[in-house]
């Protein structure tokens, strides 16, 4: 394979053409009729200049650079790099969705509004919420929509009430999106068995806690036992309990966050419900609400009128959190999704979700340290730190020797609390074989030589990149 | 149907190996009352041919928005090349994750790379990031970096801007840390303001969102003088084919809506948002940046880069709590560049220009009908209505025409009126097919009144 391929900027050539615009037959207008002189562009903006195969080319080698579920097992903690259907790729291609124009008469759309309210009504069964809003694009902003939505409730029953707690095991979203809500950030240490220090959480609930950030099962991927009492707790001191969905890959159909206590959720469709990732978005994060939260929820959402569906703002809505109605075709997959699999069909996910999970923990914990024991749900996070202290091989030399392998790395550095973590979590979809042949890798890993570990990866188009330069003088784009 | 790859077999295996007799064990740690107990009441599964039965149904009860649109107001049908969908279907991109592991992402790492070149052309900034999530959020990221920036709590924001993207902005402003003073419009654009020693931003758009070409160097004049931000949202970056790029005129902060550029309607997502900046920002810039390395072996690479500014490392106190962003989005949009290079982009803008001006023109000429503003207009413009505007939206409908934006609601002033749209693909025969339903459409009821 080639050292690298050029930019797009290198391969210009001045005067080369690839697909054009159609001309419109009007009559030509040119822009300095139009518009005044002090806005009328000096230079045109330099784009490159290919031709169309040269831009097919460029795209296609730089594609075969990457590693993608389709080509590599991804064995992502917390990320749920499961199969993405290629049914829900073509249902995102019909013109009657991805030609409809957003703001077309409500009766012209009555087909992407009924969708869009059966997936609310979906998604609502699945949670124990009682209305959901589709609009958040992703996870964090699902999240922060949920934190705007307790300020506001918070705000309208006169309690001032200004801080939030989150696990030191959470997700770095829920911190940063409580601190963005205008929250006060206050960190619960985990107990020795990964779930919430019951005693840290008593002695910091009081009446200016809004709400307890929590993900279930937590990032070590154990199901949070004491959830009940936490509940409980949170709500005699007159909290909200948040449910982060990054996890609800482990339960659905067995337990739902609304029937734990939790008053707010938000789900990742692009974890759960299968919606590919796209090297990093779009993702699509709705959020649930329980009782009076859901008038707080952001607006507008779609209700049924008999036999006609329109949209409507609730009562006490936060407002908009995002243009036009979501990220639909994300939610086209999603609905495509759930109607493939039915109840059955997502409990069989979660249940082998875990089975899997569990299967790499047992054959992993034989070399691995495994820190916090015991049955994992749908992920499990072992740590380097006896290898590191054996024979110096740290978890990013296990990532990176992973990927000569031919496997993704797991998630490392993360959950915090744990040292040199390696977070794994399999997903469903992942043959036995797979499995088999990952758990082979990171044995064989195990026992090479240091050296090989800390110069890997040896098999891809780069090695280990300098990170340190990257940020000291960074080169965000190529010079015109 | 299923997706599941474990035999019967494989099954026993797994659970062997566990030590558990079932699968049933696995789930022993969670307390039995909080156990559903029962079926999800989901609609029954579907194969996977009743399903793309299903979904053709309820995609037949959309109205495709073709060669009759002249609706725009945020989301804008310009041709797309094929290629483009060509390209975001292919697995390695489609199926990738977050780049994070450099060495297994250079694809995708480099498309953004390319892609933030692009936009840091358009704009005529020296930074952009990867991508927010649309047009509206990327105003906001803008304001909230402009009140960091300047530790001021007054933004200004002009009644041009897209009313989704005040909206989203009122919404984030809402739980402190600014308050929002309108700029009014004068003939359909923002009037140069008195901008006060505690405002930290100028927000216009530009087009504005009644199509109209602010008056871009004053109006960025105005806030830098008073040590304010000027920050210049885009809605339709193809309009940067003939108008000036915000930078050249003075603007901080250049944020906006790539779909016209590469994504179809949709519905309205998911498109993507783009943030620009001067590089005295960088680090206040919210999301993901790629930049230029090299590894050990001195070979050219591309990495995630100034992490430190992210959720995933600084937790509360991050720039932004940004994860997840429109990375398969900011991907059409490269390609889509990629394809039409500066020629192209300028004939999709000369195209909407000329079909826009043909078509105000002709529909003025309706009776009843007249032109809300005499101001430049690039593809948009507000036509005032001799009836209620929703009422000739739905006739025309029923017609398979979309007619435009009703702009009352959010123009209370303009109740009356339209927003029409014409882009590239706009023909002479469409705009004649829309003026003469309009004057049917006006006639009809006053026929009935006589």
């Amino acid at each position: 394979m080639k050292a690298f391929e050029p930019t797009l900027f290198e391969k210009s050539r001045p005067g080369r053409r690839a697909t054009m615009p159609p001309e419109t037959d009007c009559p030509q207008v040119q822009p300095e009729e139009v518009l005044p002189v002090g806005m009328l562009r000096q230079a045109p903006p330099a784009l490159p200049e290919l031709s169309e195969l040269d831009v097919l080319r460029h795209f296609t080698r730089l594609s075969q650079l990457n590693f993608s579920v389709d080509t590599h097992f991804y064995p992502l903690g917390s990320c749920t790099m499961k199969y993405n259907p290629r049914v829900n790729e073509k249902a995102a291609t019909l013109p009657g969705f991805a030609a409809i124009h957003p703001l077309a008469p409500e009766s012209t759309v009555q087909g992407a509004l009924a969708l869009m309210h059966s997936l609310q009504d979906c998604l609502a069964e699945v949670t124990g919420m009682d209305a959901i809003s589709l609009q958040p694009s992703a996870g964090a902003h699902g999240e922060i929509t949920a934190l705007f939505m307790i300020s506001r409730y918070f705000q309208d029953k006169g309690e001032n009430r200004t801080r939030v707690l989150v696990p030191d095991s959470s997700h770095g979203t829920n911190p940063a999106s409580a601190a963005l809500a205008g929250f006060e950030v206050v960190t619960i240490p985990s107990n020795a068995e990964g779930g919430v220090d019951l005693e840290a959480l008593r002695a910091n609930l009081d009446s200016t806690v809004a709400c307890l950030m929590l993900t279930n099962p937590s990032t070590l991927g154990l199901f949070e036992t004491g959830i009940e009492e936490i509940a409980r707790l949170v709500h005699e001191a007159g909290g909200l309990l948040y449910y982060d969905g990054a996890n609800m890959n482990a339960l659905m159909g067995l337990v739902r966050p609304g029937d734990m206590g939790f008053d707010l959720v938000h789900l990742n469709l692009h974890k759960t419900f299968s919606t590919p990732h796209g090297g990093g978005g779009p993702g699509a994060g709705p959020v649930g609400a329980r009782g009076e939260l859901v008038h707080y929820l952001p607006g507008p959402c779609v209700v049924q009128d008999g036999e006609t569906f329109r949209t409507e703002v609730p009562r006490h809505s936060i407002g908009r959190v995002r243009t036009f109605w979501g990220n639909f075709l994300v939610l086209v997959r999603a609905y495509a999704y759930i109607r493939t699999h039915g109840s059955q069909g997502l409990q069989d996910v979660s249940q082998a979700a875990v089975l899997s999970a569990n299967y790499m923990r047992v054959r992993l914990q034989e070399r691995f340290d495994l820190p916090y024991q015991g049955t994992c749900m749908h992920e499990f996070v072992l740590s380097a730190r006896n290898l590191k202290a054996e024979r110096g091989i740290r978890a990013t030399d296990v990532a990176k020797r992973l990927l000569d392998f031919g496997f993704h790395a797991p998630t490392v550095y993360f959950p915090l609390i744990v040292e040199e973590a390696l977070m794994i979590e399999p997903t469903e979809t992942e043959s036995l074989e797979t499995l088999d042949s990952f758990i082979e890798a990171m044995l064989t890993l195990a026992e090479e030589e240091p050296q090989t570990l800390h110069d890997a990866p040896h098999t891809r188009p780069v090695g280990r990149l300098d990170e340190t330069q990257a940020a000291r003088k960074p080169v965000l784009i190529w010079p015109e | 149907m299923s997706y599941l790859p474990h035999t019967r077999a494989d099954q026993e295996h797994m659970l062997q190996a566990v030590g558990v007799s079932c699968q049933e064990d696995l789930f022993a740690s969670i307390p039995p009352g909080l156990r559903l107990g029962r079926d999800l009441c989901l609609p029954p599964a579907l194969a996977e041919h009743d399903l793309l039965e299903h979904l053709g149904q309820l995609a037949a009860r959309n109205q495709v928005a073709g060669r009759s649109s002249f609706l725009g107001a945020g989301a804008y049908r310009h041709f797309v090349p094929s290629l483009v969908e060509t390209v975001t279907s292919r697995s390695e991109f489609l199926t990738a994750y977050t780049p994070y592991q450099a060495e297994a992402s250079q694809g995708t790492l480099q498309a953004i790379f390319e892609f933030q070149t692009m936009i840091c052309r358009l704009t005529g900034m020296d930074v952009a990031n990867a991508s927010v999530y649309d047009g509206g959020t990327a105003a906001t990221d803008a304001v909230l970096m402009a009140l960091a920036q300047t530790r001021r709590s007054k933004v200004l924001v002009s009644r041009g801007v897209h009313p989704h993207a005040r909206q989203i902005l009122s919404t984030y402003l809402a739980a402190g840390g600014g308050v929002v003073e309108e700029l009014p419009l004068r003939e359909g654009r923002t009037e140069v303001p008195q901008v006060g020693s505690d405002v930290a931003a100028v927000v216009i758009q530009v087009p504005n969102f009644l199509g109209l070409v602010e008056d871009g160097p004053g109006l960025c004049q105005a806030a830098r003088q008073a040590g304010a931000l000027a920050i210049v949202a885009v809605n339709d970056p193809v309009s940067l084919a003939v108008l000036e790029a915000p930078g050249a005129y003075g603007a901080d902060l250049v944020c906006g809506e790539a779909q016209p550029i590469g994504l179809p309607l949709s519905f309205g997502g998911p498109y993507v948002g783009f943030l620009a900046a001067r590089k005295e920002l960088l680090r206040r810039m919210p999301g993901r940046l790629v930049g230029l390395t090299a590894d050990g072996q001195g070979r050219r690479g591309f990495c995630l880069t100034l992490q430190a500014r992210e959720q995933h490392i600084r937790r509360e106190k991050a720039s932004s709590n940004i994860c997840s962003n429109q990375g398969l989005c900011a991907l059409a949009v490269t390609v889509n560049l990629a394809l039409l290079g500066p020629e192209g982009l300028r004939r999709a803008a000369l195209g909407s220009m000329s079909a826009s001006a043909f078509a105000r023109e002709r529909l003025a000429r309706v009776p009843g009908f007249s032109l809300a503003f005499s101001g430049p207009s690039f593809h948009e413009f507000v036509l005032r209505c001799p009836v209620p505007p929703e009422q000739i939206l739905e006739g025309l409908a029923e017609r398979g025409i979309l007619g435009g934006h009703a702009l009352g609601r959010e123009y209370p002033e303009l109740a009356d009126s339209l927003l029409v749209c014409c882009t590239e693909s706009t023909r002479r025969r469409d705009v004649e097919e829309l003026a003469l339903e309009l004057e049917a459409l006006v006639q009809a009821p006053v026929e009935v009144t006589r």
